[in-house]
């Protein structure tokens, strides 16, 4: 990135506070929510600042309510920040220009843009006139998503006879056929078998390659994230607590290494010992033992996000 | 291709493209479910015909008319209010709570294009089948009631274009009226007393002519009227060319307003939109 020039996705103290009634349960308290209402403030995401540059894939992490999805939907243009600023290419999102919403995608797993009614086809065919698509053009995307994820069968077919992975894959092609340049993908494997999971993360993979486009991800299956970012940013209670390479993230937050061993009788071994003792306890196993394989690892990515968040809860 | 070389159609070439491509998709969608349409077109006829048989009792009680009105030209008048009442049907406002609850709002708010036009031409497209369905059921009623109607070369041109006038009014209004959700959530009172309003002084439940003369007055300042009673009269009643083409000119300046009040609404109801878990 150029001094001064800000990344495809630029973020700056950016922070969403919802103001939302709250009561006592009771008949009482009904009653007196109607002539003196209580608000209460809830800090969704608060002063958090990143760059994405073009092209890179980020996996955007965070337990339920950590603030991921206000984030995306700040960046998509859906919800108006209460402070700070979000650009994407170069755009302010909540201005909701035509010429931005014409080059990203929110993809949200829970969620059906699709006529019900009717094969997605359809709905390609409105898209493309939404997004105002030369035909040939259209065509050729069309085509080429629906052969990416294998769904040639499937669009052919009303959308609400679908299961919810087949809807989901279909979902994808209808909202890549603009070919944004960024995509907000929100839970994109939520509720998918492994074997739709996988297919939809070599999908994502092949469109950032053929594509060049920029994806920050958010997902609760690790393997996801692993499959496909290379850069995570962890979020907690709206706040920034890592933002950096997902192999780097072991060794700000873990402190325990895993040693797994093969003895000469077949016996495994596994170790879990802090990460200050690995040696130690890696020269007192060989000494002790006849090892025939032998493997340091930090463990696995969801034990560490695990250790984060709890950490951080009772920090 | 590359994402940042994605070529566009031109802005009129597209809009048009988008009305014609999303009016198809929803013929498309309506004949998927040909029985609801068939009772639903079934239903719609209910309501006109109470008040043709009530009025027609009247007048055949009170010596064969009711303020001028022979049953003939009544049953002109309710049976083309039926087509017209068709052809109004627009997006409640009673479904924007939906449409906010399930994150439709949240996808339409994703697309370059604003979502009123989603609405106009989706609910254009519904009234296709409706159409069709109609007009067997328009010849029954008329071998039924015998309703009077003469109406000239102008006559039907106005009331072709004064539908969908009313159409357009309806719309814009009925799509401010539900962006009051984003200030309150419990919005059904509101809209009851719309609807109220509507139903007096839009000549839905009775002609104008028949209401007291302040109601008439009051009709002729509000938009209601150029909703039913306008285009109806157009084709059945007696109205001078002047009438006529005002009165397409009074259904130009509502669309104007509503056009007004909708945009300067959505401004600020976009903003309000908070979304949490749509």
């Amino acid at each position: 990135m150029l001094p001064g020039v800000p990344g495809v996705v630029h973020v700056s103290h950016l922070t969403k506070i919802f103001r939302v009634p709250e009561r006592e349960s009771g008949m009482s308290a009904a009653l007196r929510s109607l002539f003196k209402r209580q608000w209460r403030d809830v800090h969704a995401v608060e002063d958090i600042s990143f760059e994405i540059e073009a092209g890179e894939v980020v996996g955007f992490l965070g337990p339920n309510g950590a603030g991921k999805t206000t984030t995306l939907k700040m960046l998509s243009g859906l919800l108006y920040p209460t402070s700070g600023e979000g650009l994407v290419l170069g755009h302010v999102p909540s201005r909701r220009e035509r010429e931005y919403l014409r080059r990203m995608t929110l993809v949200m797993g829970n969620r059906n843009q699709l006529q019900w009614d009717l094969p997605a086809l359809d709905s390609f065919e409105l898209n493309r006139a939404i997004y105002r698509l030369p035909r040939d053009d259209f065509r050729r995307t069309r085509d080429e998503l629906i052969e990416l994820l294998d769904v040639g069968d499937l669009v052919r077919k009303p959308v609400r006879q679908l299961s919810l992975g087949e809807r989901m894959k279909v979902e994808v092609v209808g909202s890549l056929l603009h070919l944004p340049a960024v995509l907000f993908l929100d839970e994109p494997t939520i509720g998918l078998d492994v074997t739709m999971q996988r297919r939809l993360r070599s999908f994502v993979a092949e469109y950032n390659r053929r594509h060049g486009a920029t994806v920050l991800l958010t997902s609760h299956y690790m393997a996801d994230v692993e499959a496909l970012c290379k850069r995570v940013i962890v979020i907690h209670h709206g706040r920034i607590l890592f933002d950096g390479r997902l192999d780097a993230l072991a060794d700000s937050f873990s402190t325990t290494k895993t040693i797994e061993a093969v003895l000469a009788d077949g016996e495994r071994i596994t170790l879990r010992v802090p990460k200050a003792e690995t040696s130690q306890a890696t020269a007192r196993l060989l000494a002790e033992h006849d090892v025939t394989d032998l493997t340091v690892e930090d463990p696995p990515i969801e034990d560490v996000i695990e250790q984060v968040f709890a950490a951080e809860v009772s920090a | 291709m590359s994402v940042s070389a994605v070529r566009r159609e031109s802005a009129a070439r597209s809009m048009l493209d988008f009305y014609a491509t999303t009016i198809r998709t929803q013929i498309q969608t309506q004949f998927q479910y040909r029985v609801s349409l068939y009772m639903y077109t079934v239903g719609m006829v209910a309501e006109p015909v109470i008040y043709l048989v009530v009025w027609t009792t009247i007048a055949r009680s009170q010596g064969g008319m009711v303020d001028g009105l022979t049953p003939g030209a009544l049953a002109a008048y309710y049976i083309v209010w039926t087509l017209v009442r068709t052809m109004n049907i627009v997006f409640t406002p009673f479904g924007w709570e939906w449409r906010i609850r399930e994150g439709e709002l949240s996808g339409q708010l994703l697309r370059p294009l604003h979502p009123i036009h989603y609405d106009l031409a989706s609910f254009a497209g519904q009234k296709v089948p409706w159409i069709v369905l109609y007009l067997p059921i328009g010849a029954a009623l008329s071998l039924v009631f015998h309703p009077t109607l003469h109406p000239h070369a102008l006559q039907v041109a106005v009331f072709l274009v004064a539908i969908w006038g009313a159409y357009v009014i309806r719309s814009l209004n009925q799509f401010s009226l539900g962006m009051v959700t984003f200030w309150t959530t419990r919005v059904g009172a509101i809209f009851q007393v719309w609807f109220l309003a509507e139903l007096l002084l839009s000549g839905r439940l009775l002609p104008l002519p028949l209401m007291p003369h302040w109601s008439q007055t009051l009709a002729n300042w509000l938009p209601f009227k150029y909703t039913f009673y306008f285009p109806i009269e157009a084709l059945v009643g007696n109205m001078s060319t002047a009438s006529l083409l005002g009165g397409l000119g009074m259904q130009l300046l509502w669309i104007g307003v509503g056009t007004a009040v909708m945009t300067g609404m959505w401004r600020l109801a976009v903003r309000r939109y908070s979304a949490v878990g749509n």
